[in-house]
């Protein structure tokens, strides 16, 4: 497809501090080519909360990130534990973080269906123990 | 109200964004879980909170925050000031305690939002 824009970050599982890096960057080139807002918005939450949870739950990963003039599709991939059961892990408030996790501000089991929420089309594929990649599309039109 | 007037509400020292506080705000949010503000955070423009790490004004960012307000003397480190000014987020901090920091912009006409 032509006017595609794809970008490419690796997130460092090792370090919390950085993460959201990714995402910071996405949203700051989507406001750049003229964005509307509302899908910079969406974007922005739903990559950061995918991201946060690379860090926490896996040790980190690759987000791709592609933007047609249609839509915004998200990749995120990593190796990490994987989710034994993503219908349970997608429920409102079922976290398996630790409780440093949760010192830290995050884990109340909002993410999953945060990003849900926030895209138009979500698809989570995972294996214990091999990885869980989660694919997302915000449309622009 | 303004971030300034927020900041003479509060008694609060302006870490960073100094040059920012003509800006308007209409509602605030109060929370120490970044999860729930990115999960129920609208259109609020200020945020008040006790925890003190990156993520609070990565967050901020991501949900196109104007200001963060640290609660009961919480003082952010260079790293967090560094990340505030790269991203146009006001930083202050307050003594005042989150309860009763709320409590006093409410009481001066700021509202939660959606
Ligand atoms: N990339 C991942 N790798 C392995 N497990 C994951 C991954 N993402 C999510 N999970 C699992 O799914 C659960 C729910 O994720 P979700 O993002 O909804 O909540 P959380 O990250 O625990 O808390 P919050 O997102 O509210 O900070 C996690 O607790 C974890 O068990
Ligand atoms: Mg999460």
């Amino acid at each position: 497809m032509e006017n595609t824009l794809t970008l490419r970050y690796e997130v460092d599982g090792e370090d919390f501090t950085r993460a959201g890096e990714a995402s910071a960057a996405v949203k700051r080139a989507l406001k750049k080519m003229g964005v509307s807002p509302e899908v910079v918005r969406k974007v922005a939450i739903a990559l950061y909360e995918g991201e946060i949870n690379m860090v926490i739950h896996a040790d980190g990963g690759v987000i791709t990130v592609e933007v047609t003039p249609k839509e915004v599709r998200m990749e995120l991939a990593d190796h990490g534990k994987g989710i034994e059961n993503i219908e349970l892990a997608m429920q409102e408030g079922y976290s398996t973080a630790p409780d440093e996790v949760r010192s830290l501000g995050f884990g109340a089991g909002m993410g999953l269906p945060n990003m849900k929420k926030c895209s138009d089309e979500m698809k989570i594929e995972s294996t214990v123990g091999v990885g869980t990649t989660v694919t997302m599309t915000v449309y622009i039109q | 109200m303004n971030i300034r007037n927020a900041k003479e509400i509060l008694d609060c020292q302006v870490v960073c964004g100094e040059e920012l506080l003509d800006q308007e705000i209409h509602t605030a949010c109060g929370s120490d879980m970044m999860s729930d503000v990115l999960a129920f955070v609208k259109d609020q423009s200020i945020l008040l909170t006790g925890l003190v790490n990156p993520q609070v004004i990565r967050t901020a960012d991501m949900m196109d925050m104007l200001c963060i307000v640290f609660v009961r003397g919480k003082c952010p480190d260079q790293a967090m000031i560094d990340l505030a000014n790269e991203r146009g987020i006001v930083l202050m901090t307050t003594g005042h305690r989150m309860f009763t920091a709320c409590g006093l912009l409410w009481e001066n006409g700021l509202r939660g939002g959606n």
